[in-house]
Protein backbone atom coordinates (compact mmCIF):
# COMPACT_ATOMS: atom_id res chain seq x y z
CA UNK A 1 0.00 0.00 0.00
CA UNK A 2 1.38 3.57 -1.14
CA UNK A 3 1.06 5.91 1.30
CA UNK A 4 -0.74 9.13 -1.24
CA UNK A 5 1.02 11.90 -1.55
CA UNK A 6 0.66 15.43 -2.96
CA UNK A 7 2.21 14.63 -5.99
CA UNK A 8 -0.23 11.63 -6.09
CA UNK A 9 -3.95 13.57 -5.91
CA UNK A 10 -3.63 14.45 -9.37
CA UNK A 11 -3.72 10.98 -10.07
CA UNK A 12 -5.96 9.75 -8.19
CA UNK A 13 -8.64 12.00 -9.43
CA UNK A 14 -7.39 10.78 -12.74
CA UNK A 15 -8.19 7.11 -12.18
CA UNK A 16 -11.41 7.59 -10.21
CA UNK A 17 -13.14 9.73 -11.63
CA UNK A 18 -14.10 8.57 -14.91
CA UNK A 19 -15.83 5.34 -13.42
CA UNK A 20 -17.03 7.55 -10.20
CA UNK A 21 -19.10 9.75 -12.96
CA UNK A 22 -20.92 7.83 -14.60
CA UNK A 23 -21.84 5.58 -12.16
CA UNK A 24 -23.17 8.74 -10.34
CA UNK A 25 -24.81 10.37 -13.26
CA UNK A 26 -26.81 7.29 -14.53
CA UNK A 27 -27.14 4.58 -11.68
CA UNK A 28 -27.44 6.82 -8.39
CA UNK A 29 -28.82 10.68 -9.38
CA UNK A 30 -31.56 8.86 -11.69
CA UNK A 31 -33.37 6.95 -8.81
CA UNK A 32 -32.86 10.35 -6.77
CA UNK A 33 -34.62 12.23 -9.65
CA UNK A 34 -36.98 10.09 -10.33
CA UNK A 35 -37.94 10.84 -6.42
CA UNK A 36 -38.15 14.04 -7.11
CA UNK A 37 -40.40 13.47 -10.88
CA UNK A 38 -42.49 12.04 -8.37
CA UNK A 39 -43.97 15.29 -6.78
CA UNK A 40 -44.72 16.54 -10.19
CA UNK A 41 -47.22 16.38 -12.92
CA UNK A 42 -47.96 17.22 -16.22
CA UNK A 43 -49.73 16.35 -19.45
CA UNK A 44 -46.88 15.77 -21.84
CA UNK A 45 -43.65 13.25 -21.13
CA UNK A 46 -41.74 15.36 -19.04
CA UNK A 47 -43.31 15.94 -15.86
CA UNK A 48 -43.20 20.35 -14.76
CA UNK A 49 -46.01 21.49 -12.49
CA UNK A 50 -45.05 20.31 -8.80
CA UNK A 51 -48.03 18.97 -7.19
CA UNK A 52 -45.97 18.08 -3.99
CA UNK A 53 -47.42 14.73 -2.38
CA UNK A 54 -50.73 14.66 -4.63
CA UNK A 55 -49.40 11.77 -6.35
CA UNK A 56 -49.16 9.77 -3.69
CA UNK A 57 -52.65 10.97 -2.42
CA UNK A 58 -53.81 9.94 -5.26
CA UNK A 59 -52.50 6.26 -5.07
CA UNK A 60 -53.35 5.14 -2.00
CA UNK A 61 -56.72 7.27 -2.03
CA UNK A 62 -58.24 6.79 -5.56
CA UNK A 63 -59.81 3.32 -6.47
CA UNK A 64 -58.39 3.33 -9.96
CA UNK A 65 -54.89 3.54 -8.68
CA UNK A 66 -54.55 1.69 -4.94
CA UNK A 67 -56.71 -1.35 -6.49
CA UNK A 68 -53.74 -2.12 -8.87
CA UNK A 69 -50.98 -1.30 -6.42
CA UNK A 70 -52.43 -3.47 -3.67
CA UNK A 71 -52.84 -6.15 -5.64
CA UNK A 72 -49.51 -6.22 -7.56
CA UNK A 73 -47.58 -5.67 -4.17
CA UNK A 74 -49.69 -8.60 -3.26
CA UNK A 75 -49.02 -10.88 -6.31
CA UNK A 76 -45.35 -9.74 -5.62
CA UNK A 77 -44.73 -10.82 -1.84
CA UNK A 78 -47.03 -14.41 -2.69
CA UNK A 79 -43.93 -14.56 -5.77
CA UNK A 80 -41.24 -13.89 -3.81
CA UNK A 81 -42.87 -16.47 -1.31
CA UNK A 82 -42.87 -19.26 -3.96
CA UNK A 83 -39.65 -18.60 -5.50
CA UNK A 84 -37.65 -18.57 -2.03
CA UNK A 85 -38.66 -21.70 -1.24
CA UNK A 86 -37.77 -23.06 -4.30
CA UNK A 87 -34.40 -21.38 -4.73
CA UNK A 88 -33.67 -20.90 -1.52
CA UNK A 89 -34.71 -24.37 0.51
CA UNK A 90 -34.73 -26.72 -2.40
CA UNK A 91 -31.76 -24.89 -3.93
CA UNK A 92 -30.25 -25.39 -0.62
CA UNK A 93 -30.51 -29.65 -0.61
CA UNK A 94 -29.70 -29.82 -4.27
CA UNK A 95 -26.75 -28.06 -3.57
CA UNK A 96 -26.30 -30.74 -0.78
CA UNK A 97 -26.94 -33.21 -3.40
CA UNK A 98 -24.36 -31.80 -6.19
CA UNK A 99 -21.23 -31.54 -3.62
CA UNK A 100 -21.32 -35.55 -2.42
CA UNK A 101 -18.98 -37.38 -4.58
CA UNK A 102 -20.24 -39.29 -7.18
CA UNK A 103 -19.74 -40.06 -11.06
CA UNK A 104 -20.32 -36.77 -13.18
CA UNK A 105 -20.84 -34.44 -10.31
CA UNK A 106 -18.28 -31.85 -12.09
CA UNK A 107 -20.95 -32.19 -15.07
CA UNK A 108 -24.14 -31.29 -13.19
CA UNK A 109 -22.56 -28.41 -11.32
CA UNK A 110 -21.59 -27.34 -14.63
CA UNK A 111 -25.23 -27.69 -16.05
CA UNK A 112 -27.24 -26.86 -13.25
CA UNK A 113 -25.81 -22.93 -14.02
CA UNK A 114 -26.71 -23.34 -17.85
CA UNK A 115 -30.71 -22.15 -17.45
CA UNK A 116 -29.47 -18.71 -15.72
CA UNK A 117 -27.27 -17.88 -18.75
CA UNK A 118 -30.32 -17.24 -20.82
CA UNK A 119 -32.58 -14.59 -20.69
CA UNK A 120 -35.55 -14.03 -19.06
CA UNK A 121 -37.35 -13.29 -21.73
CA UNK A 122 -36.79 -16.71 -23.64
CA UNK A 123 -37.48 -18.93 -20.95
CA UNK A 124 -40.46 -16.88 -19.74
CA UNK A 125 -41.51 -17.35 -23.53
CA UNK A 126 -40.37 -21.41 -23.67
CA UNK A 127 -42.33 -21.98 -21.02
CA UNK A 128 -45.35 -20.63 -22.44
CA UNK A 129 -45.00 -22.61 -25.62
CA UNK A 130 -44.62 -25.82 -23.89
CA UNK A 131 -47.73 -25.03 -21.42
CA UNK A 132 -50.10 -23.58 -24.75
CA UNK A 133 -53.10 -25.61 -24.40
CA UNK A 134 -52.96 -26.62 -28.12
CA UNK A 135 -50.03 -27.66 -28.90
CA UNK A 136 -47.53 -27.54 -25.65
CA UNK A 137 -45.65 -30.85 -25.17
CA UNK A 138 -46.56 -30.38 -21.45
CA UNK A 139 -50.24 -31.32 -21.33
CA UNK A 140 -49.71 -34.06 -24.42
CA UNK A 141 -47.27 -35.46 -21.71
CA UNK A 142 -49.85 -35.74 -19.14
CA UNK A 143 -52.78 -37.23 -21.47
CA UNK A 144 -49.95 -39.87 -22.88
CA UNK A 145 -49.75 -40.67 -19.05
CA UNK A 146 -53.12 -40.54 -17.95
CA UNK A 147 -53.19 -37.62 -16.04
CA UNK A 148 -55.25 -35.62 -19.09
CA UNK A 149 -57.88 -34.83 -16.44
CA UNK A 150 -56.11 -32.82 -14.67
CA UNK A 151 -55.61 -30.83 -17.18
CA UNK A 152 -56.22 -26.68 -17.22
CA UNK A 153 -55.57 -23.81 -19.31
CA UNK A 154 -52.13 -23.30 -17.29
CA UNK A 155 -51.71 -19.14 -18.04
CA UNK A 156 -55.09 -18.64 -18.32
CA UNK A 157 -56.44 -19.47 -15.05
CA UNK A 158 -56.17 -17.06 -12.40
CA UNK A 159 -55.65 -19.41 -9.41
CA UNK A 160 -52.17 -20.87 -11.16
CA UNK A 161 -50.60 -18.52 -13.41
CA UNK A 162 -48.96 -16.65 -11.19
CA UNK A 163 -47.72 -20.03 -9.46
CA UNK A 164 -46.56 -21.10 -13.24
CA UNK A 165 -44.70 -17.71 -13.42
CA UNK A 166 -42.73 -18.36 -10.14
CA UNK A 167 -41.74 -21.81 -10.97
CA UNK A 168 -40.18 -20.14 -14.68
CA UNK A 169 -38.20 -18.03 -12.43
CA UNK A 170 -37.49 -20.90 -9.92
CA UNK A 171 -36.25 -22.95 -12.94
CA UNK A 172 -34.35 -20.23 -14.67
CA UNK A 173 -32.28 -19.07 -11.46
CA UNK A 174 -32.34 -22.37 -8.97
CA UNK A 175 -28.97 -23.30 -10.53
CA UNK A 176 -27.41 -19.76 -9.06
CA UNK A 177 -28.55 -20.62 -5.67
CA UNK A 178 -26.93 -23.92 -6.59
CA UNK A 179 -23.58 -22.68 -7.44
CA UNK A 180 -23.31 -20.21 -4.20
CA UNK A 181 -24.52 -23.01 -1.98
CA UNK A 182 -22.00 -25.12 -3.56
CA UNK A 183 -18.76 -22.94 -3.35
CA UNK A 184 -20.19 -22.80 0.22
CA UNK A 185 -20.01 -26.59 0.84
CA UNK A 186 -17.02 -26.49 -0.59
CA UNK A 187 -15.03 -24.23 1.87
CA UNK A 188 -16.28 -26.36 4.83
CA UNK A 189 -13.05 -27.91 6.34
CA UNK A 190 -12.96 -31.41 5.16
CA UNK A 191 -11.78 -32.49 8.61
CA UNK A 192 -14.77 -31.26 10.36
CA UNK A 193 -16.87 -33.13 8.35
CA UNK A 194 -14.76 -36.53 8.51
CA UNK A 195 -14.82 -36.22 12.29
CA UNK A 196 -18.46 -35.99 12.33
CA UNK A 197 -18.91 -39.20 9.87
CA UNK A 198 -16.57 -40.97 12.11
CA UNK A 199 -18.69 -39.89 15.42
CA UNK A 200 -21.54 -41.54 13.46
CA UNK A 201 -23.13 -38.95 12.12
CA UNK A 202 -26.12 -39.07 9.36
CA UNK A 203 -26.29 -36.80 6.90
CA UNK A 204 -29.02 -34.93 8.55
CA UNK A 205 -26.72 -34.43 11.39
CA UNK A 206 -24.09 -33.24 8.93
CA UNK A 207 -27.12 -30.29 7.17
CA UNK A 208 -28.38 -28.94 10.61
CA UNK A 209 -24.77 -29.27 12.75
CA UNK A 210 -22.39 -28.16 9.87
CA UNK A 211 -23.32 -27.22 6.89
CA UNK A 212 -26.38 -24.95 8.02
CA UNK A 213 -24.72 -23.20 9.62
CA UNK A 214 -21.03 -22.72 7.50
CA UNK A 215 -23.68 -20.99 4.80
CA UNK A 216 -25.97 -19.52 6.70
CA UNK A 217 -24.03 -15.66 5.43
CA UNK A 218 -24.28 -16.94 1.59
CA UNK A 219 -28.22 -17.85 2.26
CA UNK A 220 -28.76 -14.38 3.41
CA UNK A 221 -27.21 -13.24 -0.04
CA UNK A 222 -29.28 -15.55 -1.58
CA UNK A 223 -32.59 -14.28 -0.12
CA UNK A 224 -31.28 -10.72 -0.52
CA UNK A 225 -30.64 -10.63 -3.89
CA UNK A 226 -33.85 -12.77 -5.00
CA UNK A 227 -35.55 -10.41 -3.03
CA UNK A 228 -34.13 -7.21 -4.99
CA UNK A 229 -34.39 -9.38 -8.16
CA UNK A 230 -38.26 -10.44 -7.69
CA UNK A 231 -39.77 -6.88 -6.64
CA UNK A 232 -38.12 -5.60 -9.58
CA UNK A 233 -38.87 -8.33 -12.13
CA UNK A 234 -40.78 -7.78 -15.20
CA UNK A 235 -39.60 -9.68 -18.03
CA UNK A 236 -41.07 -12.83 -16.95
CA UNK A 237 -44.50 -11.11 -16.68
CA UNK A 238 -43.76 -9.31 -20.18
CA UNK A 239 -42.79 -13.14 -21.58
CA UNK A 240 -45.65 -15.09 -20.35
CA UNK A 241 -48.92 -13.37 -19.70
CA UNK A 242 -48.39 -9.49 -21.02
CA UNK A 243 -47.48 -6.42 -19.55
CA UNK A 244 -51.11 -6.36 -17.85
CA UNK A 245 -50.16 -9.28 -15.96
CA UNK A 246 -53.30 -11.49 -17.45
CA UNK A 247 -55.65 -13.09 -16.45
CA UNK A 248 -57.26 -9.96 -14.86
CA UNK A 249 -53.93 -8.75 -13.16
CA UNK A 250 -53.70 -11.92 -11.21
CA UNK A 251 -49.64 -11.87 -12.33
CA UNK A 252 -49.27 -8.50 -12.36
CA UNK A 253 -46.05 -7.62 -10.41
CA UNK A 254 -44.87 -4.49 -9.16
CA UNK A 255 -41.87 -4.52 -12.02
CA UNK A 256 -45.16 -4.61 -15.18
CA UNK A 257 -47.13 -1.83 -13.21
CA UNK A 258 -44.28 0.16 -13.00
CA UNK A 259 -43.95 -0.09 -16.64
CA UNK A 260 -47.27 -0.04 -17.59
CA UNK A 261 -48.16 3.08 -15.34
CA UNK A 262 -45.00 4.94 -16.53
CA UNK A 263 -43.95 4.16 -20.39
CA UNK A 264 -47.03 3.00 -21.51
CA UNK A 265 -50.23 5.36 -23.36
CA UNK A 266 -53.14 6.01 -21.29
CA UNK A 267 -55.56 4.14 -23.09
CA UNK A 268 -52.53 0.77 -22.44
CA UNK A 269 -52.98 1.53 -18.92
CA UNK A 270 -50.08 4.34 -18.63
CA UNK A 271 -50.83 7.08 -15.55
CA UNK A 272 -48.19 9.56 -16.50
CA UNK A 273 -44.53 9.96 -15.77
CA UNK A 274 -45.21 11.47 -12.21
CA UNK A 275 -47.23 8.86 -10.95
CA UNK A 276 -44.99 6.27 -12.75
CA UNK A 277 -42.26 8.03 -10.47
CA UNK A 278 -44.31 7.91 -7.56
CA UNK A 279 -44.61 4.07 -8.04
CA UNK A 280 -40.87 3.38 -8.91
CA UNK A 281 -40.42 5.21 -5.52
CA UNK A 282 -42.62 3.42 -3.81
CA UNK A 283 -40.68 0.61 -5.15
CA UNK A 284 -37.45 1.89 -4.01
CA UNK A 285 -38.64 2.12 -0.23
CA UNK A 286 -40.32 -1.36 -0.35
CA UNK A 287 -36.82 -3.09 -1.44
CA UNK A 288 -34.88 -0.97 1.17
CA UNK A 289 -37.14 -1.83 3.77
CA UNK A 290 -37.10 -5.36 2.70
CA UNK A 291 -33.28 -5.47 2.74
CA UNK A 292 -33.25 -3.57 6.05
CA UNK A 293 -35.22 -6.03 7.18
CA UNK A 294 -33.55 -9.55 6.01
CA UNK A 295 -30.08 -7.95 6.80
CA UNK A 296 -31.59 -8.01 10.35
CA UNK A 297 -32.96 -11.48 10.21
CA UNK A 298 -29.63 -13.35 9.40
CA UNK A 299 -27.68 -10.96 11.50
CA UNK A 300 -29.48 -12.29 14.41
CA UNK A 301 -29.40 -15.48 13.25
CA UNK A 302 -25.55 -15.61 12.82
CA UNK A 303 -25.19 -14.44 16.73
CA UNK A 304 -27.73 -16.95 17.52
CA UNK A 305 -25.69 -19.66 16.21
CA UNK A 306 -22.24 -18.75 17.22
CA UNK A 307 -23.30 -18.33 21.00
CA UNK B 1 -19.82 -54.85 -0.87
CA UNK B 2 -21.98 -52.11 -0.17
CA UNK B 3 -24.49 -51.84 2.77
CA UNK B 4 -28.28 -52.10 1.68
CA UNK B 5 -28.79 -48.52 2.48
CA UNK B 6 -25.72 -47.24 1.43
CA UNK B 7 -27.09 -48.58 -2.18
CA UNK B 8 -30.04 -47.46 -1.33
CA UNK B 9 -28.76 -44.10 -0.78
CA UNK B 10 -26.91 -43.68 -4.21
CA UNK B 11 -29.50 -45.21 -6.08
CA UNK B 12 -31.82 -42.23 -4.84
CA UNK B 13 -28.73 -39.56 -5.20
CA UNK B 14 -28.58 -40.67 -9.21
CA UNK B 15 -32.21 -40.64 -9.44
CA UNK B 16 -32.33 -37.10 -8.24
CA UNK B 17 -30.06 -36.13 -10.70
CA UNK B 18 -31.41 -37.64 -13.62
CA UNK B 19 -34.09 -36.04 -13.13
CA UNK B 20 -32.67 -32.60 -12.67
CA UNK B 21 -30.38 -32.71 -15.27
CA UNK B 22 -33.53 -33.61 -17.56
CA UNK B 23 -35.73 -30.75 -16.34
CA UNK B 24 -32.91 -28.49 -17.66
CA UNK B 25 -32.37 -29.97 -20.60
CA UNK B 26 -35.50 -30.91 -22.34
CA UNK B 27 -37.23 -27.41 -22.26
CA UNK B 28 -33.93 -26.83 -24.78
CA UNK B 29 -34.10 -29.59 -26.57
CA UNK B 30 -37.84 -29.19 -27.07
CA UNK B 31 -36.97 -25.30 -28.85
CA UNK B 32 -33.65 -26.13 -30.40
CA UNK B 33 -35.73 -29.47 -32.51
CA UNK B 34 -39.08 -27.50 -33.28
CA UNK B 35 -37.50 -24.60 -34.97
CA UNK B 36 -36.31 -27.22 -37.13
CA UNK B 37 -39.46 -28.75 -37.76
CA UNK B 38 -42.83 -27.84 -40.27
CA UNK B 39 -45.97 -26.57 -38.77
CA UNK B 40 -47.80 -29.64 -39.28
CA UNK B 41 -44.69 -31.67 -38.07
CA UNK B 42 -45.16 -29.81 -34.87
CA UNK B 43 -48.43 -30.89 -34.24
CA UNK B 44 -48.16 -34.31 -35.69
CA UNK B 45 -45.14 -35.43 -33.77
CA UNK B 46 -44.39 -33.30 -30.97
CA UNK B 47 -41.98 -35.51 -28.98
CA UNK B 48 -39.71 -36.64 -31.56
CA UNK B 49 -36.48 -35.17 -33.13
CA UNK B 50 -37.42 -33.24 -36.43
CA UNK B 51 -37.70 -36.17 -39.44
CA UNK B 52 -35.24 -33.64 -41.69
CA UNK B 53 -33.17 -30.92 -40.38
CA UNK B 54 -35.12 -27.81 -42.18
CA UNK B 55 -33.46 -24.39 -42.09
CA UNK B 56 -36.08 -22.38 -43.32
CA UNK B 57 -37.22 -20.98 -40.10
CA UNK B 58 -33.42 -19.29 -39.95
CA UNK B 59 -33.13 -18.39 -43.33
CA UNK B 60 -36.11 -16.29 -43.50
CA UNK B 61 -35.32 -14.80 -40.01
CA UNK B 62 -31.99 -13.72 -41.70
CA UNK B 63 -33.01 -12.73 -45.00
CA UNK B 64 -36.84 -11.55 -43.63
CA UNK B 65 -36.13 -10.06 -40.67
CA UNK B 66 -32.83 -8.45 -40.76
CA UNK B 67 -31.88 -10.92 -37.55
CA UNK B 68 -28.16 -9.94 -38.80
CA UNK B 69 -28.40 -6.23 -38.26
CA UNK B 70 -29.87 -7.16 -34.55
CA UNK B 71 -26.67 -9.59 -33.62
CA UNK B 72 -24.71 -6.98 -34.70
CA UNK B 73 -26.20 -3.75 -32.70
CA UNK B 74 -26.46 -6.60 -29.70
CA UNK B 75 -22.16 -7.51 -30.32
CA UNK B 76 -21.94 -3.40 -30.29
CA UNK B 77 -23.30 -2.78 -27.65
CA UNK B 78 -21.85 -5.44 -25.12
CA UNK B 79 -18.28 -5.03 -26.83
CA UNK B 80 -18.03 -1.51 -26.19
CA UNK B 81 -19.96 -1.19 -23.00
CA UNK B 82 -18.11 -3.42 -21.40
CA UNK B 83 -14.69 -2.69 -22.48
CA UNK B 84 -15.53 0.69 -21.28
CA UNK B 85 -16.92 -0.62 -17.91
CA UNK B 86 -13.69 -3.08 -17.20
CA UNK B 87 -11.30 -0.37 -18.14
CA UNK B 88 -12.87 2.47 -16.07
CA UNK B 89 -13.53 -0.09 -12.99
CA UNK B 90 -9.59 -1.27 -13.34
CA UNK B 91 -8.18 2.38 -12.97
CA UNK B 92 -10.42 3.25 -10.29
CA UNK B 93 -9.93 -0.18 -8.37
CA UNK B 94 -5.81 0.85 -8.73
CA UNK B 95 -6.88 3.43 -7.36
CA UNK B 96 -8.79 2.21 -4.12
CA UNK B 97 -6.81 -0.77 -3.56
CA UNK B 98 -3.20 0.38 -4.12
CA UNK B 99 -2.96 4.22 -2.69
CA UNK B 100 -3.68 4.69 1.32
CA UNK B 101 -5.83 7.87 1.60
CA UNK B 102 -8.53 8.91 3.63
CA UNK B 103 -11.43 7.57 1.87
CA UNK B 104 -10.45 4.09 0.17
CA UNK B 105 -13.24 2.44 1.86
CA UNK B 106 -15.74 4.53 1.24
CA UNK B 107 -15.15 4.88 -2.31
CA UNK B 108 -15.11 1.31 -2.32
CA UNK B 109 -18.50 0.85 -0.06
CA UNK B 110 -20.01 3.78 -2.89
CA UNK B 111 -19.16 1.31 -5.77
CA UNK B 112 -20.19 -1.84 -4.21
CA UNK B 113 -23.42 -0.76 -3.39
CA UNK B 114 -24.56 -0.16 -6.59
CA UNK B 115 -24.96 -4.48 -7.04
CA UNK B 116 -28.25 -3.79 -4.34
CA UNK B 117 -29.33 -0.76 -6.39
CA UNK B 118 -32.28 -1.43 -9.17
CA UNK B 119 -31.33 0.90 -11.79
CA UNK B 120 -34.59 0.03 -13.17
CA UNK B 121 -36.09 2.13 -10.89
CA UNK B 122 -34.34 5.40 -12.11
CA UNK B 123 -35.48 4.98 -15.82
CA UNK B 124 -38.11 7.51 -15.92
CA UNK B 125 -35.21 9.85 -15.38
CA UNK B 126 -32.52 8.01 -17.41
CA UNK B 127 -34.98 8.15 -20.72
CA UNK B 128 -35.84 11.83 -19.82
CA UNK B 129 -31.89 12.63 -19.88
CA UNK B 130 -31.66 10.56 -23.32
CA UNK B 131 -34.08 12.64 -24.40
CA UNK B 132 -32.32 15.70 -23.29
CA UNK B 133 -28.86 14.40 -24.71
CA UNK B 134 -30.77 13.91 -28.16
CA UNK B 135 -29.63 10.34 -27.88
CA UNK B 136 -32.91 8.69 -27.34
CA UNK B 137 -33.64 5.49 -29.14
CA UNK B 138 -29.96 4.86 -30.45
CA UNK B 139 -27.76 2.21 -29.33
CA UNK B 140 -25.55 4.75 -27.11
CA UNK B 141 -28.41 5.27 -25.04
CA UNK B 142 -28.09 1.79 -23.94
CA UNK B 143 -24.61 1.71 -24.09
CA UNK B 144 -23.95 4.56 -21.77
CA UNK B 145 -26.73 2.68 -19.42
CA UNK B 146 -24.51 -0.63 -19.50
CA UNK B 147 -21.89 0.52 -18.40
CA UNK B 148 -23.18 1.97 -15.57
CA UNK B 149 -24.91 -1.23 -14.74
CA UNK B 150 -21.49 -3.15 -14.75
CA UNK B 151 -18.78 -0.86 -12.96
CA UNK B 152 -20.09 -2.14 -9.69
CA UNK B 153 -19.60 -5.74 -10.25
CA UNK B 154 -16.41 -5.07 -12.10
CA UNK B 155 -15.02 -2.84 -8.89
CA UNK B 156 -16.06 -5.76 -6.72
CA UNK B 157 -13.90 -8.06 -8.70
CA UNK B 158 -10.83 -6.32 -9.69
CA UNK B 159 -10.03 -4.96 -6.22
CA UNK B 160 -9.51 -8.19 -5.00
CA UNK B 161 -7.56 -9.13 -8.01
CA UNK B 162 -5.03 -5.86 -8.11
CA UNK B 163 -5.02 -6.04 -4.01
CA UNK B 164 -2.92 -9.47 -4.61
CA UNK B 165 -0.31 -7.95 -6.80
CA UNK B 166 2.53 -7.53 -4.87
CA UNK B 167 4.01 -3.72 -4.52
CA UNK B 168 7.44 -4.23 -4.70
CA UNK B 169 6.92 -4.65 -8.54
CA UNK B 170 5.52 -1.06 -8.24
CA UNK B 171 7.80 0.27 -5.71
CA UNK B 172 10.69 -0.65 -8.15
CA UNK B 173 9.02 0.60 -10.99
CA UNK B 174 8.60 4.16 -9.50
CA UNK B 175 12.44 3.85 -8.60
CA UNK B 176 13.27 3.66 -12.13
CA UNK B 177 11.01 6.84 -13.09
CA UNK B 178 8.33 5.08 -14.06
CA UNK B 179 5.06 7.65 -13.89
CA UNK B 180 2.24 6.34 -12.38
CA UNK B 181 -0.10 5.95 -15.61
CA UNK B 182 2.59 4.11 -16.46
CA UNK B 183 2.58 1.66 -13.58
CA UNK B 184 -1.17 0.92 -14.09
CA UNK B 185 -0.69 0.17 -17.48
CA UNK B 186 2.46 -1.39 -17.27
CA UNK B 187 2.80 -3.62 -14.54
CA UNK B 188 -0.69 -3.85 -13.50
CA UNK B 189 -2.55 -4.85 -16.52
CA UNK B 190 -0.62 -7.40 -17.70
CA UNK B 191 -0.59 -9.34 -14.40
CA UNK B 192 -4.36 -8.42 -13.81
CA UNK B 193 -5.47 -9.65 -17.07
CA UNK B 194 -7.53 -12.90 -15.67
CA UNK B 195 -9.33 -10.57 -13.70
CA UNK B 196 -10.23 -8.15 -16.49
CA UNK B 197 -11.37 -11.22 -18.14
CA UNK B 198 -13.40 -12.49 -14.93
CA UNK B 199 -15.25 -9.33 -14.91
CA UNK B 200 -16.10 -8.88 -18.75
CA UNK B 201 -17.21 -12.59 -18.58
CA UNK B 202 -19.68 -12.46 -15.84
CA UNK B 203 -20.80 -8.89 -16.63
CA UNK B 204 -21.38 -10.56 -20.36
CA UNK B 205 -24.49 -12.48 -19.57
CA UNK B 206 -27.24 -9.87 -17.34
CA UNK B 207 -25.49 -7.28 -20.50
CA UNK B 208 -26.48 -9.56 -24.01
CA UNK B 209 -29.68 -10.73 -22.09
CA UNK B 210 -31.09 -7.33 -20.90
CA UNK B 211 -34.47 -6.79 -22.26
CA UNK B 212 -36.08 -3.47 -20.29
CA UNK B 213 -33.91 -0.76 -21.31
CA UNK B 214 -34.16 -1.68 -25.10
CA UNK B 215 -38.13 -1.76 -24.68
CA UNK B 216 -38.19 1.39 -23.23
CA UNK B 217 -35.26 3.59 -25.04
CA UNK B 218 -35.25 2.05 -28.11
CA UNK B 219 -38.36 2.29 -31.06
CA UNK B 220 -36.53 1.98 -34.33
CA UNK B 221 -36.20 -1.62 -35.94
CA UNK B 222 -32.83 -0.73 -37.13
CA UNK B 223 -31.32 0.07 -33.64
CA UNK B 224 -33.11 -3.56 -31.96
CA UNK B 225 -30.78 -5.66 -30.23
CA UNK B 226 -31.43 -9.61 -30.06
CA UNK B 227 -33.87 -9.22 -26.55
CA UNK B 228 -35.84 -6.49 -27.65
CA UNK B 229 -36.34 -8.12 -31.40
CA UNK B 230 -36.58 -11.54 -29.32
CA UNK B 231 -39.95 -10.06 -27.88
CA UNK B 232 -41.54 -7.83 -30.17
CA UNK B 233 -41.38 -10.38 -33.04
CA UNK B 234 -42.63 -13.04 -30.98
CA UNK B 235 -45.65 -11.86 -30.91
CA UNK B 236 -45.46 -11.45 -34.67
CA UNK B 237 -45.02 -14.87 -35.57
CA UNK B 238 -48.03 -16.23 -33.61
CA UNK B 239 -48.71 -18.72 -36.82
CA UNK B 240 -45.49 -19.51 -37.29
CA UNK B 241 -44.45 -21.57 -34.85
CA UNK B 242 -40.88 -22.81 -36.09
CA UNK B 243 -39.99 -19.19 -36.50
CA UNK B 244 -40.73 -18.81 -33.02
CA UNK B 245 -38.72 -21.49 -31.80
CA UNK B 246 -36.04 -20.39 -33.97
CA UNK B 247 -36.07 -16.89 -32.61
CA UNK B 248 -35.76 -18.27 -29.32
CA UNK B 249 -33.02 -20.19 -29.97
CA UNK B 250 -31.25 -17.93 -31.44
CA UNK B 251 -31.53 -16.02 -28.59
CA UNK B 252 -30.02 -18.64 -26.79
CA UNK B 253 -27.67 -20.85 -28.40
CA UNK B 254 -24.36 -18.37 -28.70
CA UNK B 255 -25.26 -17.68 -24.66
CA UNK B 256 -24.92 -21.55 -24.23
CA UNK B 257 -21.92 -22.01 -26.04
CA UNK B 258 -20.02 -18.93 -24.74
CA UNK B 259 -21.25 -20.65 -21.40
CA UNK B 260 -19.94 -23.97 -21.82
CA UNK B 261 -16.21 -22.72 -23.79
CA UNK B 262 -15.99 -20.26 -20.40
CA UNK B 263 -17.74 -22.13 -17.57
CA UNK B 264 -15.17 -22.23 -15.17
CA UNK B 265 -14.45 -18.22 -15.38
CA UNK B 266 -18.50 -18.09 -14.36
CA UNK B 267 -18.00 -20.65 -11.32
CA UNK B 268 -14.76 -19.50 -10.13
CA UNK B 269 -15.73 -15.74 -10.43
CA UNK B 270 -19.17 -15.81 -8.90
CA UNK B 271 -18.34 -18.66 -6.20
CA UNK B 272 -15.60 -15.94 -4.72
CA UNK B 273 -18.04 -13.14 -4.38
CA UNK B 274 -20.09 -15.28 -2.64
CA UNK B 275 -18.01 -17.02 -0.21
CA UNK B 276 -16.19 -13.38 0.31
CA UNK B 277 -19.63 -11.84 0.26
Amino acid sequence: MLQAQKKHARFLFMFIFPAFIIYTVFMLLPILNSMKYSLYSGDGLIPDTFVGLDNYVKLFTEERYFSKFWNALGNNIKFFLIVTFIQNILGFFMAVFVTRSFKGNKFMRKLSFLPTTLSVLVVGFIFKLILNPYYGVFDKVLEAVGLGKFIIPWLGDPRSALIIVSIAVSWQFFGESVLFYSSGIDGIDDSILEAARIDGANIWHEIIHIILPSVLPIVGIVTILIFIGDFTQFDIVYAMTGYRGDPGYSTDLMGSLFYRTAFATTERGGWGTGMGAAVATMMFIIVTLGVGILLAFFNKKKEDMTK
Amino acid sequence: MMKPTKAAARILLYGIMIFYALSIILPLIIMLSTSFKSNAEIFNNPFGLPEKFNFDAYTSLFIISNYGRYFLNSIGVTVISLAVAVTVSALASYAISKYHFKYNRAIYVFFVIGLFIPIKLGTVDIMLTMLNLKIFDTLWALIIVYIAMAIPLSVFILYDYIKMIPDELSSAARIDGCSEPGIFARIIVPLVKPGLAAAGIISFIPNWNEFWFPLVLIKSREHFTIPLATGQLFGQFDTKLNLVFAVLSLASVPVIIIYLLLSSYFVKGLSAGAVKG
